[in-house]
C-alpha cells in the first residue's frame, strides 16, 4: 500500500502494530513536526481549514470550522480558559461500524501524533483518549504507544524543545452506545451517566468541566498527520468528488468479504459491495442496506452507482454516517432485522427525554408483534407515527432520530414486507438461515 | 436492596492498598474526584469480580460523593455488574452484523448448553450470560466477549467448544489450588 494514496491505513499492522522508533523511521511524527516547528497554531488551524477535512464520526461537519469556535484570547486576558480539553472519541460502538477498531489497534502512534497537532492547533494542555470499554488490545496497544510518546518527548513538557505541553490520558470507557454523543461523552468522561447536555453552550465553549473542549472522531484526528505532512492540494487531490481525502468504508452481513477498505472519499456503493467486498454470498442477493451505520436510512440496489460521499448519500435519501454498509440480503427478514435495530436503539437510551424512552420500545413492541404475525395495519399506522413523534426537534439528542432513520425507509422500502406479515400471520422468511 | 440502614464501610479499611493505589491514579489524572467514579468502579471490579454494596459505599466514601450519585452511575453503564456474577462473563453480540449471519443459532445453542437464560449465572458459578451491544467485530460475525478476549466467525459448535475449553480451564486451575 501507498503512502500518498492510502495515507490512514498504509502503516496499518494488526498483528503487531509499529513502535515509536519503527513508525518514525516510516515518516512519522513529520506532520507533528512540521506543525509544531514551522507554523503557528492559527496557521494549522487555516491549513486544516482549507483541507475541508470533515469529521468522519458520522456527522460530517468541517474539523476546522469546529475547531474555529474555541475561543482564543491572550494568555493574560481574564477571560483565557485556564485550560482547554481536547478528546478523541474512540467509543465506537454504532452498530456494523469498526473502522476506528483497525486504526487504534493497528497504528496507534498515528492517533498519538494527530492529538498533538490537533491540541497545539487550539490550546489544549490536557487531552484524552475516550476508548469503548470492550476494546481491550487496543487499550493496551494505545496506552504502550503513549508511554512511548513520553518517552520520546513527545508528550509532557516542552514538547521537542519547544514551549508547547501536553498531556495525553487513556480513559476506559464502561459501555453505552450513547457516549459517542460528544457531550455525553463529555458527561462521562466526568464520572457521571452519559446523558448529553442541551446545546448551547457547545462544548468548543464549555465543554469538558465547563471548558473548552473539542471533540473528534480517530478517523477524522487520523488525517492530520498526513495533511500536514503532505500538503492541503495533496489531501484535497485525493478524492475526484466534491468531499476531500480518503474514507475507511467497510462491509458486512452476508457478503463474501466482509472486511475495511481506505479509498478516495466518494466511491460508490458498488464499488465497495462489488469491487472490494465481493458482492452477496452465493445463492443471495441484494435487498437493500444501510450505508453508515445503523442510524442510516436504507437504500436500494437501485442506488449502487451512488458516491459515497456526504452530498450524494443525503441527495439518495440517506446519510454517509460512519461509510460502513450493512448489507441485507434477500434470505433475511427486513421485518427481523428493523426489529434488531430497534431493539439496540431501545436498550441504549439514556432515558432522559420521553419520546426516545418510551418510543423506542413502542417500536420494539410494534415490530415484534409483527415480525411475529399478530400486528395489525394498524400498527403501521403507529409506527409511521412514532417515527414523527421521535424525530429531529422533539427529542434531546439524535439517538431517537437514529433509530427513526432505518424504521421510516424500512416502512417505505419494504411495506410489502411489512404487510405480508401481517396478511399471513407469521414471517414469511422463517428458516431462511 | 436496602442500603440505608447498613454501616458505611471505612474505605481504608474495606479497600486494599492496591486498589486505593489505581483509583489514586486515576484521581491525578482527572480535575475532581468524583470524575475517576467509573474508573473507580471497573477497578474494584476488577480486583473482586463485582460491584457490592459495600463496595460501592466504600469507593463513593473514598470519592468524596453520595452513594447515591454513583449507585445512579453504576446502574448506567453496561460493563459495571451490580450483582454477582459467575468466573466468566459472557457478552454475546446481539447487534445487527451478527443478527445477519447467525447470532440467533449461536444464542440458542449457548442457552441450551449452559441451562441458563440472558442475565442468569450457571449454578457452579462458572458462566454468566449477557447480551452486548456491537462489539465492533462485523466483518467476522457472529462475535462474543469473554473477559478481555474476543471470540469471532462464531458457529454454534465453536461456541460450545470454548466454553467447554473455559470449562476445563477452570476445573485444572481448580485442582491445582
Amino acid at each position: 500500500m501507498n503512502a500518498m494514496t492510502h495515507p490512514l491505513t498504509h502503516l496499518v499492522n494488526l498483528a503487531k502494530p509499529l513502535n515509536f522508533s519503527q513508525y518514525s523511521e516510516q515518516g512519522g511524527y513529520v506532520g507533528a513536526r512540521n506543525a509544531l516547528l514551522e507554523y503557528s497554531p492559527e496557521q494549522v488551524l487555516e491549513l486544516v481549514k482549507s483541507s475541508e477535512l470533515k469529521g468522519r464520526g458520522g456527522a460530517g461537519f468541517p474539523t476546522g470550522m469546529k475547531w474555529s469556535f474555541v475561543p482564543q484570547f491572550d494568555e493574560h486576558d481574564r477571560r483565557a480558559a485556564q485550560n482547554k480539553y481536547l478528546v478523541c472519541n474512540a467509543d465506537e460502538m454504532e452498530p456494523g461500524t469498526f473502522k476506528d477498531r483497525l486504526l487504534l489497534e493497528g497504528v496507534p502512534h498515528q492517533l498519538i501524533e494527530a492529538m498533538i497537532i490537533a491540541a497545539y492547533t487550539i490550546g489544549a494542555n490536557k487531552a484524552y483518549i475516550f476508548l469503548r470499554g470492550e476494546y481491550f488490545l487496543a487499550a493496551q496497544r494505545l496506552q504502550q504507544a503513549i508511554d512511548e510518546a513520553y518517552q520520546a518527548g513527545w508528550l509532557g513538557k516542552n514538547i521537542q524543545q519547544t514551549n508547547f505541553h501536553l498531556d495525553l490520558y487513556l480513559h476506559t470507557s464502561a459501555g453505552r452506545y450513547i457516549c459517542g454523543e460528544e457531550t455525553a461523552l463529555i458527561n462521562a468522561l466526568e464520572g457521571k451517566r452519559a446523558n448529553p447536555r442541551a446545546k448551547p453552550p457547545f462544548p468548543q465553549v464549555a465543554g469538558l468541566f465547563g471548558k473548552p473542549t473539542i471533540v473528534n472522531n480517530v478517523e477524522t484526528l487520523s488525517n492530520l498527520p498526513h495533511i500536514l505532512k503532505n500538503g492541503v492540494n495533496w489531501f484535497k487531490e485525493l478524492s475526484p468528488g466534491s468531499d476531500a481525502g480518503t474514507k475507511i468504508y467497510g462491509a458486512c452481513g452476508r457478503v463474501k468479504t466482509p472486511g475495511l477498505w481506505e479509498l478516495p472519499m466518494g466511491a460508490t456503493i458498488g464499488q465497495v459491495l462489488n469491487d472490494h467486498a465481493g458482492g452477496l454470498c452465493e445463492g443471495l442477493s441484494l435487498k437493500g442496506l444501510l450505508p453508515g451505520g445503523a442510524s442510516t436510512d436504507f437504500l436500494l440496489p437501485e442506488h449502487l452507482d451512488t458516491p459515497m460521499d456526504y452530498d450524494s448519500i443525503a441527495k439518495a435519501g440517506s446519510r454517509l454516517g460512519t461509510g460502513g454498509l450493512i448489507v441485507l440480503d434477500d434470505k433475511n427478514c427486513p421485518v427481523a432485522m428493523v426489529l434488531n435495530l430497534l431493539q439496540f436503539f431501545a436498550q441504549e437510551s439514556c432515558g432522559w427525554c420521553t419520546p426516545c424512552r418510551d418510543g423506542t420500545p413502542w417500536a420494539v413492541e410494534l415490530l415484534t408483534r409483527i415480525e411475529q404475525g399478530t400486528g395489525t395495519v394498524d400498527d403501521i399506522d403507529s409506527l409511521l407515527k412514532l417515527c414523527d413523534f421521535m424525530w429531529i426537534g422533539k427529542t434531546h439528542c439524535a439517538l431517537a432520530p437514529g433509530a427513526v432513520e432505518p424504521l421510516k425507509s424500512a416502512l417505505k422500502y419494504f411495506n410489502d414486507d411489512f404487510v405480508e406479515h401481517i396478511e399471513k400471520g407469521c414471517c414469511p422468511y422463517h428458516g431462511g438461515h | 436492596m436496602n442500603i440505608v440502614n447498613q454501616v458505611m464501610p471505612h474505605p481504608n479499611n474495606y479497600l486494599t492498598d492496591a486498589e486505593l493505589a489505581q483509583i489514586d491514579h486515576e484521581i491525578s489524572i482527572m480535575e475532581t474526584r468524583e470524575a475517576a467514579g467509573i474508573e473507580a468502579l471497573k477497578i474494584v471490579q476488577a480486583h473482586r469480580g463485582w460491584i457490592s454494596d459495600d463496595s460501592l459505599l466504600a469507593i463513593a466514601h473514598y470519592l468524596q460523593m453520595s452513594s447515591a450519585e454513583l449507585e445512579g452511575v453504576a446502574t448506567f453503564y453496561n460493563l459495571i455488574y451490580r450483582q454477582p456474577v459467575g468466573k466468566f462473563v459472557i457478552h454475546l453480540c446481539n447487534s445487527v452484523s451478527c443478527h445477519l449471519t447467525g447470532y440467533a443459532e449461536v444464542l440458542a445453542a449457548v442457552k441450551q448448553y449452559l441451562g441458563i437464560e440472558y442475565g442468569q449465572t450457571t449454578q457452579d458459578g462458572l458462566f454468566t450470560l449477557l447480551s452486548n451491544a456491537c462489539l465492533g467485530g462485523c466483518d467476522k460475525s457472529p462475535v462474543m466477549m469473554i473477559g478481555s478476549e474476543h471470540y469471532q466467525q462464531l458457529t454454534p459448535d465453536l461456541a460450545i467448544d470454548i466454553l467447554e475449553q473455559l470449562k476445563q480451564t477452570a476445573k485444572s486451575h481448580g485442582g491445582d489450588s
